[in-house]
């Protein structure tokens, strides 16, 4: 035969069941626990009851109760983590956004496009062993002519058109905006001893009428290495690691002899036309070359001028302009438009 | 410098390509800017015959003219006056495109009748071919021109216009680029000849000169040639003149400029009978001497100016025009032909003092050789003889005040490979040096002596002979090195250093940043500046400056982010933040200025809504201030702000900023009136910070704060001051208490139950201990210390 309280928790066991299965959400869960596990609970009330019988049965009926219990607590908490899982999949199913709407707008600042590119000419050259100084945009003439065997009355003196200050010494104006970053040349040898491997860049001025490639003030970068055993195959490997750096390790650069006062030999250097891949067109003159910096091997009288062994110490310099070097990488077309600060052509890099 | 491939050919034969050709130029250093050809598009025009000329029936003025066009003859009706048997002409057949005589545009040569009879083709005017104006007769081509040629090809060349460099006036010269290109190809150069028949009598005694101001004027050649007549020149030389873009206008001075152009000597030919008491004097100009120059200018000429004078007054500018006076016309019989060498630089001061430049000036000032007089003038005397019927004088004068050496360079073979990266070989040296007219002798065991030719006055040291040997070897022949040796030490550039860190934070704090102009007006200057401040430090002025828009340093960064911004308002609404970081030029007496870093920002327009948009609500002063915290906390520095006074600013609402008691920059509202000045109608923050006073403050590293491991008691204070107690002087006296772990200002209140004149600041207060866990009584203590701190020092009292 069968024990009665057998038979009831058989009863509570299917009651607790079918009435878990209805429960949705935690408020009838914790009605639920309360009703068949709480301290009220028939259950609990018969397990207290269990003293008043006979050990055997106790023992019988205790067993079952307590196995019942368990079973009930493990439901409750399987149910609990289902209806969870439940609840959070609804969050997250209610909460869909329009992905595709814009973000918050932060504040966007930029740096002027000749600030990010000067920034990686540079790091190219340090990366080289270059260091970066800078020096005075206004200048004695002594600096960005004479000592640099521009004098006086040198026809060479037409590449650069002047602007002088308005300072006159002895019936001549001595002062005047540099007009090339070469006078740093002359000032850093002046300041050390080779070796010497610097680059320094800054504001240039020239007196010239502005065009879509001509602007009055621009930005050059000078560079000069001098030192015991410096070769024009340096000056080209230097110069050639700089360009494939800043345009890509693809581009292929040309050496061809130029003049200028303060180098000899004297080169420039162009590299193949990025916009056509050297194919020609419009920005390369149909040359398929971008003539982008000017070179050469320090001229032995600019060592003697600061006092340098010409004979112990060769070394190279060379000159870039910036804007025309960020003209080339982002298709620009007109220089006037780096210093018209129009914010349209500013945010767009 | 313009040089026609067929003028070339005279003088070195070409054996490479025109594209070749001008690549190989372009790398030795003679740039070819463009190539340019002509005639190409005469289709249906070609060298004809003339066979025979009758009278045309029944018209007095017209001939029937009967070409061969090689094995085809043709009969057409001529009207020009100079149509005769034997010339060689160029021939139009129908459908040619050609000049309408009368109206000038191009038209289709079509059949026609003309009085009656069928002509079908043309005899062309140089009017018709497009060379010239000229209509009246038509074109008559040299005896040589071969007969059913296309015209195209005959006439028609490929012209080089090179970029000449400084420092090579002898490839101001057809003959210098043969040079180039026979050193460039492996040809060989024809120098053009000079010598002639001497059938006058001896120069000697009918013409003296004199140098007197040797030191501008090396060497002064003359030669005579009589029984000239003056007329046109032949056509080869028109056209050799025309392709190089000069104008022929007499076969004697079409003769000096083929000359000048052919082997680069500038020449000059003088009436001789103009020429007062038969007697040259090559002299500085005298004091208030004026010369009528050949263009019709009169020209005052200072004492440093040479002047070319007879017995009696100038008659040319040395090396660079002569006088109107001894002009060669159209009745000059005898010719006193000129061919000098001057000082380069005394010529180019002239020039630029003159404002002249000619085409002789621009060789001059270059310094050539002054043995090349003597090569030109024995050319165009030669010439001279041949073309203008003259008969030249025995003997040139020749005087040579400055003739000097031959120039010899001892080049070692170290130099070389110290220079150039690599070794040559003897025989290569040998032979590029030779190509280009060189002379180059090996001497053992270690070096080169090297002959410089005349023309080449810019070869001097070893370096230049480097050079010579790479740009024709080719400079990409050279190797590839990357440097080697000590890297030398690195400076510290703290001045740098900040400017570059200035630049990303303020970016990153969303400002853009800008570049403007260095030189601006004083205008703009006037509207930034006091005016005792521009009087007492006026701004650098440039002396030649290309407008009044640009032509003094700015001093300040203001004006010109203040243009900026007013330019950008007009396409731009919502907020704009802009900064530069640049130089401010600080006149220093018989020095040059201070260049001084400067910082300066503007804010202005509205907030941003969610989508960016603007909402209505303009930026104030503590936005401008936001952007100096974000920047001297990122820099970590400890600024103060005080209450400051400014020109351009609204007093009451700008800021002194403070590092260590040092003024450093400031922050405040554009003046109205100032913003005004530069159109803008809106509210605009400025803030301006002098770089060079933060630099040495930089770079101290921050000390750390140990963190309490003891909970923090959290309280919000509300105290009621006078308006005028600032919020930095009770923020300064609640953090000096030692108990005080933070204090956050969060409200501030003007608004009733606040009295009139009062404001209510309210702090949320952290106290916290390193050592224990604080209590109740000892946060009560502190408080009742800091609100009788507060009370005493500021008059504060606890709002209820
Ligand atoms: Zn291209």
């Amino acid at each position: 035969m069968t024990l009665p309280q057998l038979q009831e928790l058989r009863e509570i066991e299917d009651k607790a069941r079918k009435e878990l299965a209805a429960v949705s959400d935690e408020e009838a869960l914790e009605s639920w626990r309360i009703t068949h596990l709480g301290r009220r609970s028939r259950l609990n009330l018969l397990l207290r009851g269990l003293a008043s019988l006979p050990l055997d049965e106790r023992r019988q009926v205790g067993e079952t109760a307590n196995r019942l219990r368990s079973q009930l607590e493990e439901d409750l908490s399987q149910r609990q983590a289902q209806l969870s899982e439940a609840a959070v999949t609804a969050a997250v199913e209610s909460g869909r956004l329009d992905v595709t709407l814009p973000g918050r707008p932060l504040a966007m600042g930029r740096l002027h496009p000749v600030t990010q590119v000067l920034r990686d000419i540079l790091a190219a050259f340090v990366s080289m062993g270059f260091q970066v100084v800078e020096g005075p945009e206004v200048e004695w003439d002594y600096y960005n002519f004479e000592a640099v065997r521009i004098p006086k009355d040198h026809p060479a003196r037409d590449m650069w058109d002047t602007l002088w200050i308005d300072y006159a010494r002895n019936e001549e104006y001595p002062m005047l905006l540099r007009t090339h970053t070469s006078p740093m040349q002359i000032r850093v040898m002046e300041q050390m001893q080779p070796p010497v491997r610097i680059v320094s860049p800054g504001k240039c001025y020239r007196h010239e009428a502005t065009d879509p490639t001509h602007e009055w003030m621009h930005t050059q970068v000078e560079g000069l290495a001098v030192d015991e055993n410096i070769s024009m195959a340096d000056l080209k490997g230097t110069l050639y690691e700089f360009a494939r750096r800043l345009f890509g390790r693809e581009r292929r650069v040309r050496f061809r002899c130029d003049y200028f006062p303060f180098v000899e030999p004297g080169a420039d250097m162009s590299i193949d036309c990025p916009l056509c891949e050297g194919q020609g067109c419009r920005a390369c003159g149909n040359s398929g070359w971008i003539e982008i910096l000017g070179a050469g091997m320090v001229h032995p009288e600019v060592l003697t001028n600061v006092g340098y062994d010409a004979e112990r110490y060769t070394g190279f310099a060379f000159g870039l302009g910036v804007e025309r070097v960020a003209m080339l990488r982002h298709g620009i077309e007109d220089i006037r438009l780096f210093y018209a600060n129009d914010l349209r052509f500013l945010e767009q890099f | 410098m313009k040089v026609p491939l067929k003028w070339l050919r005279e003088y070195v034969d070409i054996s490479l390509s025109t594209s070749e050709l001008a690549r190989r130029l372009t790398m030795a250093g003679t740039e070819v800017d463009a190539i340019l050809t002509t005639g190409r598009d005469w289709e249906k025009i070609s060298v004809a015959e003339v066979v025979d000329v009758s009278p045309h029936p029944t018209a007095d003025r017209l001939r029937l003219t009967t070409v061969d066009l090689g094995g085809e003859q043709m009969t057409v009706v001529c009207g020009a006056p100079n149509v005769a048997a034997g010339q060689k002409v160029a021939f139009a057949r129908v459908g040619a495109e050609l000049i309408d005589g009368h109206s000038g545009e191009p038209a289709i040569l079509k059949a026609a009748k003309i009085r009656g009879v069928e002509s079908a083709g043309m005899v062309c005017s140089e009017k018709e071919l497009g060379l010239s104006d000229s209509h009246e007769s038509i074109l008559v081509l040299p005896e040589d021109a071969p007969v059913g040629t296309p015209l195209g090809e005959y006439l028609g060349d490929t012209i080089f216009d090179l970029d000449i460099t400084p420092n090579r006036p002898d490839c101001m010269s057809v003959l210098g680029i043969a040079r180039e290109v026979a050193a460039l190809s492996g040809g060989s150069v024809r120098e053009p000849p000079g010598d002639y028949e001497e059938q006058g009598r001896p120069i000697k005694g009918r013409l003296s000169v004199e140098i007197v101001d040797r030191d501008l004027c090396p060497r002064y050649c003359a030669a005579l040639i009589e029984g000239v007549q003056i007329g046109p020149s032949p056509p080869w030389m028109q056209e050799c003149l025309l392709a190089a873009g000069v104008r022929p206008i007499s076969n004697v001075v079409d003769i000096t400029n083929y000359v000048m152009l052919e082997v680069g000597q500038p020449l000059h030919a003088f009436d001789f009978s103009l020429i007062s008491d038969r007697k040259i004097v090559v002299r500085r100009a005298r004091p208030g001497e004026v010369l009528m120059t050949l263009d019709g200018t009169e020209r005052p000429l200072n004492n440093d100016a040479l002047v070319i004078a007879d017995a009696k007054e100038a008659v040319a500018v040395a090396g660079l025009m002569g006088g109107a006076a001894s002009e060669v016309t159209e009745k000059t019989t005898a010719i006193l032909l000129e061919a000098a060498n001057f000082n380069p630089a005394n010529i180019r001061r002239t020039s630029t003092t003159l404002k002249l430049r000619t085409d002789a000036s621009a060789r001059f000032e270059k310094g050539l050789s002054p043995e090349l007089a003597m090569v030109g003038i024995r050319r165009a005397v030669r010439l001279m003889v041949e073309l203008a019927g003259g008969r030249a004088a025995e003997g040139i004068i020749d005087v040579y005040p400055g003739k000097k050496r031959i120039t010899r360079i001892t080049v070692t073979q170290e130099r070389l490979r110290r220079i150039l990266g690599l070794q040559l070989p003897t025989l290569q040296v040998r032979q590029t040096l030779t190509s280009l007219g060189f002379g180059c002798r090996w001497v053992p065991p270690d070096r080169y002596v090297v002959r410089v030719p005349y023309w080449r006055t810019d070869v001097s040291i070893p370096d230049d002979v480097a050079e010579e040997l790479a740009r024709i070897i080719g400079y990409d022949e050279l190797p590839i090195t990357t440097l080697r040796g000590a890297i030398p030490p690195a400076q510290p550039q703290p001045s740098r250093e900040l400017r570059e860190r200035v630049k990303d934070i303020l970016a990153a704090a969303g400002m853009q940043e800008v570049i403007a102009y260095s030189l601006t007006n004083l205008e703009s200057l006037t509207k930034v500046l006091p005016p005792e401040e521009l009087r007492e430090r006026p701004p650098l002025r440039v002396a030649n400056p290309m407008s009044q828009q640009q032509e003094y340093l700015r001093t300040t960064l203001r004006a010109s982010l203040l243009g900026t911004l007013s330019s950008n308002l007009r396409h731009r609404q919502g907020r704009i933040a802009l900064f530069e970081v640049a130089r401010a030029y600080l006149p220093r007496p018989d020095e040059l200025p201070q260049e001084m870093e400067s910082l300066a920002g503007v804010v202005t327009g509205d907030r941003p809504d969610r989508w960016g948009q603007p909402t209505g609500e303009p930026v104030a002063l503590y936005d401008a201030k936001a952007y100096l915290e974000f920047l001297f906390d990122r820099l970590g520095l400890t600024v103060t702000y005080h209450d400051g006074e400014e020109f351009t600013l609204v007093p009451g609402r700008t800021a002194e900023v403070r590092l260590d008691d040092q003024r450093v920059g400031l922050v405040g509202q554009v003046h109205p009136r100032v913003a005004a000045a530069f159109d803008i109608e809106q509210d605009v923050y400025l803030f301006e910070v002098n770089l060079e006073a933060v630099v040495p403050q930089v770079g101290k590293p921050r000390l750390y704060q140990p963190l309490s491991r003891f909970p923090a008691v959290e309280e919000d204070i509300a105290i009621v001051v006078d308006e005028g107690v600032t919020a930095a002087q009770v923020q300064a006296i609640i953090e000096a208490f030692p108990l005080v772990q933070r204090a956050v200002l969060f409200d501030v209140y003007t608004e009733a139950p606040v009295p009139k004149g009062k404001k209510s600041l309210a702090y949320s207060v952290a106290y916290q201990s390193l050592e224990h866990t604080l209590s109740e009584a000892e946060v009560n203590r502190e408080r009742r210390r800091i609100l009788d701190r507060l009370k005493g020092q500021v008059g504060a009292v606890l709002r209820s």
